[in-house]
């Protein structure tokens, strides 16, 4: 195998996996009294020894076994700038998101995502304010200070405001161009 | 340093004997009128033979109402107009009360390396004709998600202040401070000279600031943007500079990911006949690039966009632009970076300059050994030179098949040595290379690099005039570490990233302890240090012993107990900033540092076990300490340890933009 083909070929193509959807292979080392992120009690880590098992959600299987930036992996480690992390990876796709009454955007990128949980445990970090509630058929996302419900919505390419995790995920990557996190109350007539 | 701002430190003695060259044999108790009387007199202040005896005739009292201290302090100022360097002027500052005010009227580089360490207002207070300010914020650890957002290092507090104190304000450099659009649009309206504005891993603001400083600057010479974050506004800031030449020398603004108007660039860069520094963004195409190119063959540094086509499809019949030739007509071309998004058939249109290069930065570029080796071997030149380099393959699942993971080795041991051969080539070729920086391009610890011991044994013996490494890689030993540090005396600069934590060395299963007690042992110049691997008190006791000048020194996932840290706090007479991660030293370790935590800027310890109470009772100890701790998030700690400590010497006490995350102990 030339290394030219190899260096090319996008990251998730060179990772040869076995098992079930959503085995990640790097270890899940945190350092005790540290509060679990909720995303850690999604992912599926069969070929770890730890006993730090969880079960994974069926519709967040991951097809690669890369491992999200958020708290699966120990914190900035290696020390490499998330600057320099984005720019290496070629492209990436930019979006702001915004949240109804909060003074300040962020910005994702949503090429680092491979599925809605990922995205909404990333927006969890950054809106420390909200906690993601999963229910039975769909996700809450709540203000933990007041109660207030919101509503992940995205603007596509037509311009278009729609519920976030209607199409699946690689098509919403491809047509999002911003996200807002709208209240439940205002989130009518999105959706069905 | 800051080191004249302590509170020990600062002279309040009027009667402090005149420094050696202005040696005029009088005895401290003449009271400081008639000294300085005394050289006016004499006609200057630099004589150090004349002595003008302790029996002084009546005349000098005579001068001495005709010459009071405004005149030596007119000397003064003149003579210290030539002191450049602010550790010369701070310690000019401490000679006397007169000095002092002396040295605080022609100060015109305000230096502030935290933020909080002073006030704007005393700062103003004490500097009156500042024309350059620089000001640090947030500690490095921050770049790595270690710290909260919306920790503080805010610039506005100290834009007001700034605006109303020195109008005529030239230069800025900020690194790691969070700015709004409003500080810009406030710098900008503020100061009407107003030349350089430099931001470093800064945040906070958009492309709408940058508009406030592109269309009100009407004299800006620098603006320069480098790794930090600019909010995508859909402003149009390129277009809102003046119309007409401009003064701009240098624009860099690699890292503003937002799309720009290329016509406006190319308009730009055609009227501003002095510019040398341009860094575009990856929204730039190869076909832009080269209409820049053409405008613009006087620059000297370069940073391309995105190195390759753009998507837009050409038209059929289009030739492709002679790169080649725009390459070679930049005669002066010396710094070459950018190249991201490469397309690899493109990178020989750089080879007519490569003998010129004395920087190159390749580090967001994937390219394999065989693709650099020809651009190397030309760059005979080359004194910096940044590189990325790819990790390919995640078998870590593997761990249990162990036929798939010999046969994985086995093409890892290829690709190894292909990728320590692009190290080869550079040692072979660049031999007054200064600085070399090895980034892993896919940053994950439990993956396998392709550069290894061997890349850092070549690299030490082709460039022997080396003075900064940093090196990530996922393997090393301590033998090449040891040949480091025998063959590259003049480094001062030593940051080694075993990227898998506590990993030994790989040949001898031993700690990496040796390796870094060769590299302080050896390199008397080091100042810098950043440790990896699996490393005992050991590591830390050579630390201490031969680490005298070492000025930073990050540590993570280290050390066996508190003996580690306490090495390093009484062992390093000249630590300045000391950032740990996750290694097991304690309360007790904490307290070995009081002696000197006065002469840092700051210490900071993340997941380390350090407890509140030990955490209070340095606050306790050290009144002119900020004793920060930090909460990764609103919740109370369930721990006894502290997650993180932040702490730093101010003159201001607790800062009162403190979050609700953060408690500052008292």
């Amino acid at each position: 195998m030339s290394p030219e083909k190899v260096n090319h070929l996008p990251e998730s193509d060179t990772k040869l996996t076995l098992g079930l959807p959503g085995a990640g292979g790097e270890c899940h080392r945190t350092k005790a009294g540290t509060k679990r992120g909720f995303l850690e009690t999604v992912d599926l880590n069969l070929m770890s020894s730890s006993n730090d098992n969880k079960h994974c959600e069926e519709n967040d299987a991951m097809a690669s076994s890369k491992t999200p930036a958020t708290k699966a992996q120990v914190v900035g480690w290696p020390p490499v700038r998330a600057y320099r992390k984005s720019a290496m990876k070629g492209s990436c796709k930019f979006v702001k998101v915004a949240v109804d009454g909060a003074p300040y955007l962020r910005k994702v990128d949503l090429e680092i995502y491979h599925s809605y949980q990922e995205l909404l445990s990333a927006l969890e970090d950054m809106f420390s304010f909200l906690t993601i509630r999963n229910h039975v058929n769909e996700r809450k996302i709540i203000d933990n200070v007041n109660g207030v419900e919101y509503v992940p919505t995205y603007e596509d390419k037509d311009g278009d405001w729609m519920l976030v995790g209607d199409v699946p995920w690689k098509m919403f990557v491809e047509s999002c161009k911003r996200v807002r996190l709208m209240k439940s109350s205002e989130a009518i007539g999105l959706g069905n | 340093m800051r080191q004249d701002l302590t509170v020990q430190q600062m002279s309040e003695d009027d009667d402090r004997s005149p420094p050696l060259d202005l040696r005029c044999g009088a005895a401290p108790s003449i009271n400081r009128a008639r000294n300085c009387s005394g050289e006016a007199v004499s006609g200057s202040g630099s004589s150090t033979s004349s002595s003008i005896p302790a029996s002084v005739p009546v005349t000098v009292t005579e001068y001495q109402s005709q010459y009071p201290d405004q005149v030596l302090e007119i000397v003064l100022e003149n003579v210290l107009q030539f002191l450049t360097s602010r550790r010369d002027r701070n310690a000019a500052s401490l000679v006397c009360k007169s000095w002092w005010r002396a040295e605080a009227l022609t100060r015109s580089e305000l230096f502030i390396g935290n933020c909080y360490a002073v006030s704007p207002d005393r700062a103003r207070g004490r500097f009156r004709r500042v024309r350059s300010v620089v000001l640090k914020g947030k500690p490095r650890f921050a770049d790595f998600n270690l710290m909260p957002p919306d920790w503080g290092a805010h610039f506005g507090p100290w834009v007001c202040v700034l605006a109303n104190a020195y109008p005529w304000l030239e230069k800025v450099y900020l690194k790691r401070m969070s700015i709004t659009d409003d500080d810009l649009a406030l710098l900008a309206e503020s100061f009407s000279g107003f030349k350089e504005l430099t931001l470093v891993c800064c945040e906070g603001f958009g492309t709408c600031g940058l508009a406030f400083i592109a269309s009100k600057c009407r004299q800006l010479r620098v603006l320069d943007l480098i790794e930090t974050e600019v909010t995508d506004d859909e402003v149009d800031w390129i277009s809102l500079f003046p119309e007409g030449e401009t003064c701009l020398e240098s624009l860099i603004f690699d890292c503003v990911d937002c799309a720009i108007n290329f016509e406006a660039l190319e308009k730009l860069v055609a009227r501003s006949p002095f510019l040398r520094k341009l860094r575009l963004n990856r929204h730039v195409s190869i076909r832009q690039l080269y209409r820049l190119m053409v405008r613009a063959p006087q620059l000297t540094h370069l940073g391309t966009g995105k190195y390759g086509p753009s998507e837009v499809a050409q038209r059929q019949g289009d030739t492709e632009p002679d790169y080649i030739a725009a390459f070679a007509a930049c005669k002066s071309l010396v710094c070459l970076s950018g190249f991201r998004e490469i397309t690899p058939d493109y990178l020989s249109a750089i080879y007519p300059v490569c003998a010129n290069l004395t920087s190159l930065n390749f580090s967001y570029a994937t390219i394999t050994a065989d693709q650099l080796k020809p651009v190397i071997c030309n760059c005979h030149k080359l004194q910096i030179f940044w590189v990325g380099v790819p990790c390919v393959i995640d078998y870590q699942c593997f761990e249990e098949i162990w036929v798939l993971k010999l046969i994985l080795a086995v093409i890892m041991q290829a690709l190894d040595s292909i990728c320590d051969e692009g190290l080869q080539a550079v040692a072979a070729t660049c031999k007054e290379l200064r600085e070399l920086r090895v980034f892993p391009m896919n940053a994950q610890e439990d993956v396998e690099g392709p550069v290894s011991e061997v890349g850092l044994q070549a690299i030490s013996e082709g460039c022997r005039k080396l003075q900064s490494i940093l090196y990530f890689c996922q393997r090393m030993t301590n033998a090449a570490v040891i040949a480091m540090s025998s063959n590259c005396l003049e480094l001062e600069v030593f940051r080694l990233c075993i990227m898998g934590r506590h990993r030994p060395d790989h040949a001898t299963g031993e700690p990496m302890d040796e390796g870094f007690g060769a590299i302080v042992r050896n390199c008397r110049k080091l100042t810098r240090l950043a440790v990896s691997g699996l490393l005992t008190d050991r590591a830390f006791g050579y630390i201490g012993k031969y680490g005298k000048l070492i000025r930073t020194l990050s540590v993570a996932f280290a050390g066996d107990s508190d003996m580690g840290l306490k090495y390093v706090l009484e062992g390093c007479p000249k630590l300045q900033k000391l950032e740990i991660r996750d290694s097991p030293f304690g309360d007790a370790a904490l307290r070995s540092g009081l002696h000197h935590y006065y002469n840092m800027r700051f210490l900071w310890m993340s997941s380390c076990r350090l407890t509140r109470q030990g955490c209070q009772e340095i606050a306790q100890a050290m009144p002119r300490l900020v004793v920060e701790v930090i909460r990764s998030d609103d919740e109370e700690e369930t721990d006894n340890y502290v997650e993180t400590l932040y702490m730093y010497r101010s003159l201001e006490g607790p800062r009162h933009d403190a979050p609700k995350f953060v408690t500052i102990l008292r």
